[in-house]
């Protein structure tokens, strides 16, 4: 299957190889280094790249590209999900997946990749099994591991592969017994220049940290389970539990796990928490353009919207910006042509607007498009969709956990077009 | 460093050289000071030896070979851990020599304890392959042998080994395929991708295509199904001849056990999990339910973008198939401004694909956003896709190449070649009707540089010279000038030019002619001076020109036909979806092709009577107790076999399975271990009471059938056993299954730590299904059909589940997975179902009649169909007060029967995405010669798709569809004369503003002489209100003569308030003028339609 893994910079080095099968030459790579160049964008480069021997298969990640070299038939999927698996893994396991990281901890990183696959097929990719097999570097453990020589490498069998449940170690025990659930929900939306809805629809996840002793058998249920369209799960879902009764039933893995993610189509009704008043126009002569941007509340369902910022890719004949804000501050990046706006806090009683000048190259002619403007911002407390978690309830264990629920909203791919 | 006595010295050598080698640096000197350590006590030095071993063993052969013996000693450890480490470096050390230690340690391996060993082996095997391929054989055993392995850690690698080593000894998948398929769920989410992706290749060679014309299948399945039904008795018999009258596909159960139990996958937060499941199910499930997979796949659309460029090339080539099962998400392939240009071009082709009639407005309005957006190759794109949907669509054909041709007018370079490039091809189409695009087009090549644009330009003069006379020798004069600094591609196309032009008009193009060809002759390029010469040749009448130049006329002026826009992704899905060489549509190389659906099924018996030797197998492993009586069963078993009677039924079952009751015994018994894992403790237990009650339910009629059987079957001696210990079996198997958890207890492995409430479910239902079958299996065939006391709960078709005599023997442990046998007859009583039913779709015809007062009835329901009850409908024109998006519709419900007709309701609407519908309250009572007046309400989301519902009466079904005419989908408006004039103003100057306008010029027919009649037919035709007029004369927009009458009429669509503008300018001699503005393209022209239709008449 997986023949072979490259890790490129966005420079173009290239800083890591690992070979599962026999070895590879990194010359390999030079057909991908030709696709990226064509590509300009990194965001560009097609996901698989056709050699006369090979199968190259990249994704992109935190300015990384992860290589892969194939050689037979496999689902390109496979081969993408893994790669975004091991990314996912060096985050878990350094905090970042950056490039100084992972030549900083380079023997960790090729302990979990030479774990995660043999002979190119998944082995382990549960990062409680990783953990358990290959501890996770921390000061205090690097400290203690110079001195005494010890290793950070397990030695029995983590219990988990073995067991039903391969997600949860065994043996886990805390002083605190808490689970927290975050319940986040992203508006995906399209408006048009007139500011109705092209398009809109909600994804959520619930993330959970989940910290209790023992094998507790948690049941999650909501108050309002028919909202969910279309769900998908962490394998220690009990999907029949979930297809009968609605109600979310596991044995959770120890530690940060995504518990599901959900989807709730344009069908339902999207509220939409703000409008956006936007003109802007280029003038037919004197390289020179108008900028006005008004933002306000709409169905915010009484909550603030914070960390309201808006972004506009300006048209590559626009020079510079000036313009005044009546809140938050703007900035405009002449290289990237990229306006950005921080707002921060959307005050109802005061408007924040944005006005002012544009200038344009000279002697260019104006630009056919307005750009569109890309919207993020965030509410507290509130699921934007109404989800609501009823109650979560514990069976197998004696000791009373601590709950907590948490919302958010937030603007996921949130577009005005102008 | 490495030869000091402590390990911190060692591991910290170890670390900078694992960081070399990271690096790509060449560490192979050091390969004697690091392989002495392989011996070393500290785990991760060993482990950090392994590594560099891995890596550099293959270069130095010799050295590697004194670590060997380490490893040999590692496989022997008692750590699992320690032994399973062993062998995959052993494994992964490409020393040949060591082939046969390899083969050795495998083979000890796969019988290992330790599943994480077992699985450990099944690693090596396609390593060991790939070293050696003449072990072939002896690894094909060895796969055999832990196909045959019940756990879920083994079962995803093994197939993984099986599918590298040997993907076409598909005949070593039988006796595990149902095995695999219980317990998908539970294997890791890798080893479920390539599971589901070999089972969906196996499914294609062992089970027939769920989609073929039914009455293709019906013999086999009649036969096989009724083989060996003698003696039902009456109800049976009833239920039979509906049966042959329905003439059903039935499906195999064990493919049926495949899509159910793949289905729960579609929820995996694995993508290629998702992918596989969406694969499957659109390679084998039936039409009507490869659906589901939509949803799970738009979902996936959120991921990575490169997840979604993978999915997104899946959903165009499904969409090309499919179109139906995506049209709901639509909005979904919207594209954003900030997706990569791959991402927006994929969702592009998306969007193509799904265009149709009925949301071709929609799309077409998202198109005219991208096309200025500021990434060039993606409006290039678009406007490809404005021309693919314009050839696709005729209805829009005209508003698309009007949009196409403002287009030319545009700055920007590219947009207007490539949009020349697409009219190009749709005037093709037809191009009478548009010589002036063609003057329009000519004039533009001054303009237009881009090579690809104006040799399409140039193509199209030539082509349709006729057309344009007058200016074909006049640009070809023009590039006779400039040919010389022209690209190839627009030199050929000058040759062209002046051969055709030459032909049709020689007088004035003579000169030109030659002298282009003169130019040609000493062109650069081979392929232009070729050209040159055989045109000369060809068309320049000399003494020695041959028979072609007679020809030479036909040659150039033929007809060509039109060139068919087709998607890229036309013709990919032969290529199983989700793999590599779909994406890349070419061959990859190992892979698997798709097989065809063969022609008849194969016996799928084959699925069965070796899973008792598999049981036994297992049985060893798991060391459950009563393992020889298993055998000596297994032996009768055998015997039976051969029996005449049931051979019979063997011969013919094809793809029924219901008469062969056999096939339910394998799986019905290996399942006793072969059961979930786990869970089997808890499970045993639960089905024992299942089968109890299901005894109790079905005492009665068994007992009945038993007797009957009893005569038939030659195993007498067992049927009277089991009719005697009827009664105790209950006892017996409680018996059974506790014996049964106390194996599982005894059983040393961790797989009895079970978690007895996840398996309750599926165990509840699948014991259930079990103990039925099992039982038959048991009684030896004689299988009666009929329905099934309780219905399947989730199942919503029916199953005629074959039912015979409990025949427990003791000694059977706990059944667990069987397959259902469900017949899905649903289709098929659909069917009958709509025999006597007339749709009523006819009714699109353009209504007639005065505007006031008489409103046209439709016919919803004949009286003849309805059994009596006849149902009209009409459009009342009332608003609709619970919803003013919604369409008022007035049912009348008349019962012509002599009884009551009672509980008049509406269920299962089946509506176009988007539209709604709003039911009457239901009509408890309808006396005999009543009848009784509702309203609903429809929101038509502005479109004419029919909206299809069940109207359902206390005893029938009946389905119906309400269409309308497109006139009703509006509502008056009432505007002022000034305001029209400004509204039209506003929808003409809009984005692409030829689509929203059409033009259509009509004679008035003879009764519409005066202003009364026409405003009277406007007015019937369509919802819309009059215009006050008056000021005709003060209007000072030319385009209305003074002096002719003009007709105004406004209205608003009814759910999103477009306006509709509608204007007639009658002209002396009973001409008229009919201009219609909308925004919604496809309304506008339907309007235009029906109104010329009633002025006309």
């Amino acid at each position: 299957m997986i023949h072979s893994l490259f890790l490129i910079n966005n420079a173009g080095d290239l800083f890591l190889e690992k070979h599962w099968k026999s070895v590879i030459s990194r010359s390999v790579c030079d057909y991908f280094f030709e696709a990226r160049e064509k590509a300009v964008e990194p965001d560009n480069v097609p996901p698989v790249i056709r050699t006369p021997h090979h199968y190259l298969i990249n994704i992109y990640r935190e300015k990384i590209f992860f290589v892969s070299v194939i050689q037979t038939e496999v689902p390109p999927l496979f081969v993408i999900e893994f790669l975004h698996r091991v990314a996912e893994t060096f985050q878990d396991y350094f905090g970042e997946c950056s490039e100084t990281t992972i030549k900083d901890n380079v023997v960790i990183v090729y302990e979990l990749l030479e774990e995660m696959l043999d002979n190119g097929f998944p082995l382990a990719t549960e990062s409680n099994i990783l953990k358990e097999l290959i501890r996770p570097p921390t000061i205090l453990r690097s400290m203690v591991n110079t001195i005494t020589g010890s290793s950070n490498v397990g030695e029995t069998l983590p219990t988990g592969q073995l067991s039903n449940i391969p997600w949860r170690r065994a043996g886990v025990k805390y002083t605190n017994n808490e689970a927290y659930f975050d319940v986040v929900e992203e508006i995906d939306a399209i408006l048009d220049k007139s500011g109705t809805t092209v398009f809109a629809e909600i994804q959520g996840v619930i993330d959970a940290c989940v910290k209790l002793s023992g094998m507790p058998d948690l049941t999650l249920s909501f108050m309002n389970p028919r909202l969910l369209d279309d769900v998908s799960f962490h394998p220690c879902v009990r999907y029949k539990r979930w297809e009968s009764e609605r109600v979310i039933s596991f044995i959770p893995p120890d530690g940060n796990f995504q518990l599901m993610s959900y989807h709730i189509s344009a069908q339902n009704l999207v509220a939409i928490p703000i409008y956006v008043k936007q003109n802007i126009s280029f003038f037919e002569t004197g390289s020179s353009g108008r900028l006005d941007i008004t933002v306000g509340p709409k169905q915010t369902m009484g909550k603030t919207v914070e960390c309201l910022v808006v972004t506009v890719h300006m048209p590559k004949v626009v020079l510079s910006a000036n313009l005044s804000a009546t809140q938050g501050t703007y900035n405009y990046d002449p290289v990237t042509k990229i306006l950005l706006w921080d707002i921060g806090k959307l005050n109802p009683q005061k408007l924040p607007n944005l006005k002012g000048s544009l200038s344009l190259q000279s002697g260019a002619p104006k630009p056919e498009e307005n750009p569109s403007l890309n919207i993020d911002l965030k509410i507290q407390q509130l699921a934007i969709s109404g989800l609501k978690v009823n109650r979560l309830d514990m069976y197998g264990e004696k000791y009373k956990p601590f709950k907590g629920v948490k919302y958010v909203t937030k603007a996921g791919k949130f577009q005005v077009r102008t | 460093m490495l030869d000091s006595n402590k390990d911190s010295l060692k591991l910290e050598a170890m670390k900078r050289i694992v960081a070399m080698i990271a690096r790509g640096k060449n560490a192979s000197d050091l390969f004697p000071a690091v392989v002495k350590n392989v011996a070393c006590k500290n785990i991760e030095v060993k482990k950090l030896v392994y590594v560099y071993l891995v890596r550099y063993a293959e270069e130095q052969q010799d050295l590697a070979l004194l670590s060997i013996s380490t490893f040999q000693r590692g496989l022997k450890d008692p750590n699992q851990l320690i032994r399973a480490s062993a062998l995959r470096v052993l494994s992964s050390i490409r020393v040949t020599i060591i082939v046969p230690i390899m083969m050795l340690a495998i083979k000890e391996a796969a019988s290992d304890m330790s599943p994480y060993v077992r699985k450990t082996a099944a690693h090596a095997i396609p390593k060991l392959h790939s070293l050696d391929p003449e072990q072939k054989d002896q690894l094909i055993e060895v796969i055999e042998k832990l196909l045959a392995d019940k756990t879920t850690l083994v079962a995803g690698s093994v197939v993984m080994a099986f599918e590298e080593v040997c993907p076409d000894r598909i005949d070593l998948i039988h006796k595990n395929y149902r095995k695999l398929c219980n317990l998908l769920i539970d294997v890791e989410e890798w080893g479920q991708v390539v599971i589901i992706n070999m089972l969906t290749r196996y499914a294609r060679t062992q089970f027939l295509n769920p989609n073929v014309n039914e009455s293709l299948l019906e013999e086999s399945s009649d036969k096989a199904f009724y083989a060996s039904d003698d003696e039902e008795d009456e109800d049976e018999k009833a239920e039979v001849t509906t049966l042959e009258k329905r003439k059903p596909y039935v499906m195999d159960p064990d493919h049926r056990l495949l899509l159910r139990n793949t289905k729960p996958l579609l929820q995996s937060r694995n993508a290629a999990v998702v992918m596989a499941v969406a694969q499957l199910y659109f390679h084998l499930a039936p039409k009507a339910e490869v659906g589901i997979i939509a949803k799970a796949l738009v979902r996936l659309m959120r991921s990575h973008s490169e997840v979604q460029y993978v999915v997104l090339q899946n959903v165009a080539t499904m969409t090309i198939k499919r179109r139906g099962m995506f049209e709901p998400y639509l909005k979904s392939f919207y594209i954003r401004s900030t997706d990569p240009t791959q991402i927006k071009i994929l969702k592009l082709e998306v969007l193509t694909n799904l265009a149709n009639e009925a949301n071709i407005s929609t799309i077409l309005r998202e198109f005219q956003t991208y096309i200025k957006s500021m990434d060039k190759d993606f409006v290039a794109a678009s406007i490809q896709a404005i021309g693919r949907c314009a050839t696709n669509i005729g209805e829009v054909r005209d508003t698309c190449l009007n949009g196409l041709v403002q287009l030319l007018s545009n700055r920007d370079e590219l947009v207007v070649a490539e949009s020349v490039v697409v009219i190009k091809k749709l005037l093709q189409m037809q191009p009478e009707q548009h010589s002036d695009i063609i003057k329009h087009m000519a004039k533009l090549i001054d303009n237009i540089q881009v090579p690809m644009a104006r040799a399409s330009i140039l193509w199209l003069i030539g082509e349709y010279c006729e057309h344009v006379p007058k200016i074909a020798p006049d640009v070809l004069r023009k590039m006779a000038k400039s040919f010389t600094n022209e690209e190839d591609i627009v030199k050929l196309q000058i040759i062209n030019l002046a051969a055709k032009l030459y032909l049709t008009n020689s007088k004035q193009t003579k000169l030109l002619t030659q002298y282009v060809l003169n130019l040609a002759k000493y062109d650069q390029n081979y392929d232009i001076r070729d050209r040159a010469r055989f045109i000369r040749q060809l068309i320049v009448p000399t003494d020695k020109s041959g028979a072609l130049n007679k020809y030479a006329k036909k040659l150039f002026l033929a007809l060509k036909p039109a060139p068919v826009l087709e998607s890229p992704f036309k013709d990919r899905d032969h290529f199983q979806l989700g793999s590599l060489s779909h994406l890349l549509n070419a061959k990859a190389a190992g892979y698997q092709e798709l097989p065809d659906w063969p022609e008849s099924a194969p016996d799928p018996s084959v699925r069965n009577v070796e899973v008792i030797r598999l049981l036994e197998r297992v049985t060893t492993l798991t060391s459950i107790p009563d393992w020889s009586k298993c055998s000596s069963r297994k032996d009768r078993k055998e015997k039976k076999v051969e029996k005449p009677f049931y051979s019979d039924s063997e011969g013919e079952s094809g793809p029924t399975e219901s008469a062969d009751s056999e096939s339910d015994s394998g799986s019905g018994s290996a399942s006793a271990s072969g059961s979930d894992e786990g869970g089997s403790g808890s499970e045993s237990e639960e089905s024992r009471e299942e089968t109890e009650s299901e005894e109790e339910e079905e005492d009665e009629e068994e007992e009945k059938k038993k007797r009957k059987k009893l005569d038939m079957t030659k195993a007498k001696k067992q049927a009277d056993e089991s009719a005697e210990s009827e009664q105790s079996s209950g006892a017996e198997n409680r018996k059974r299954g506790r014996k049964a958890v106390k194996n599982q207890k005894s059983a040393s492995e961790s797989e009895s730590e079970s978690e007895s409430s996840e398996s309750e479910d599926e165990s509840e239902e699948e014991s259930e299904e079990e103990s039925e079958s099992d039982t038959d299996v048991r009684k030896k065939k004689m299988p009666v059909s009929k329905q099934p006391p309780k219905q399947s709960k989730k199942e919503s078709k029916k199953e005629t589940q074959e039912m015979s005599l409990l025949d427990l023997d003791d000694f059977e442990p706990a059944p667990a997975s069987a397959p259902v046998t469900p017949v899905n007859f649903l289709s098929s009583r659909l069917v009958s179902d709509l025999e006597g039913l007339s749709l009523t779709d006819t009714i699109l015809a353009p209504t007639t009649i005065a505007p006031s007062g008489l409103i046209k009835m439709y016919e919803l329901l004949h009286r003849i169909t309805g059994e009596g009850l006849a149902v009209e409908y009409c459009f009342s024109r009332q608003p609709f007060s619970p919803d003013p998006n919604m369409v008022a519709v007035q049912i009348q419900f008349t019962n012509n029967t002599n009884s009551e007709t009672k509980n008049l309701h509406i269920e299962d609407p089946r509506l176009q995405s988007g539209m709604r519908i709003r039911e009457f309250a239901e009509i408890d009572v309808l006396a005999a010669g009543e009848s009784v007046t509702v309203v609903i309400g429809i929101d038509f989301c502005d479109s004419t798709q029919a909206a299809n519902f069940q109207l359902c009466t206390h005893t029938r079904k009946f389905f119906v569809s309400v269409q309308p005419p497109v006139g009703e989908l509006m509502t008056p408006a009432f505007l002022t004369e000034n305001d029209f004039k400004k509204e039209q103003e506003n929808l003409l100057n809009g984005k692409l503003m030829g689509m929203n306008e059409i033009l259509e010029k009509l004679t008035l027919g003879e009764k519409c002489v005066n202003e009364h009649v026409i405003v009277e037919r406007v007015t019937a035709t369509a919802n819309l209100s009059r215009v006050p007029c008056g000021s005709d004369k003060e209007c000072s927009t030319p385009p209305p003569p003074p002096s002719a009458p003009v007709y105004r009429f406004a209205g608003k669509t009814v759910s999103s308030g477009c306006l509709v503008l509608v204007t007639v300018t009658t002209k002396e001699g009973g001409g008229a003028q009919l201009t219609v503005n909308c925004e919604k393209m496809v309304i506008g022209t339907m309007l235009v339609k029906d109104i010329l239709q009633a002025l006309s008449q």
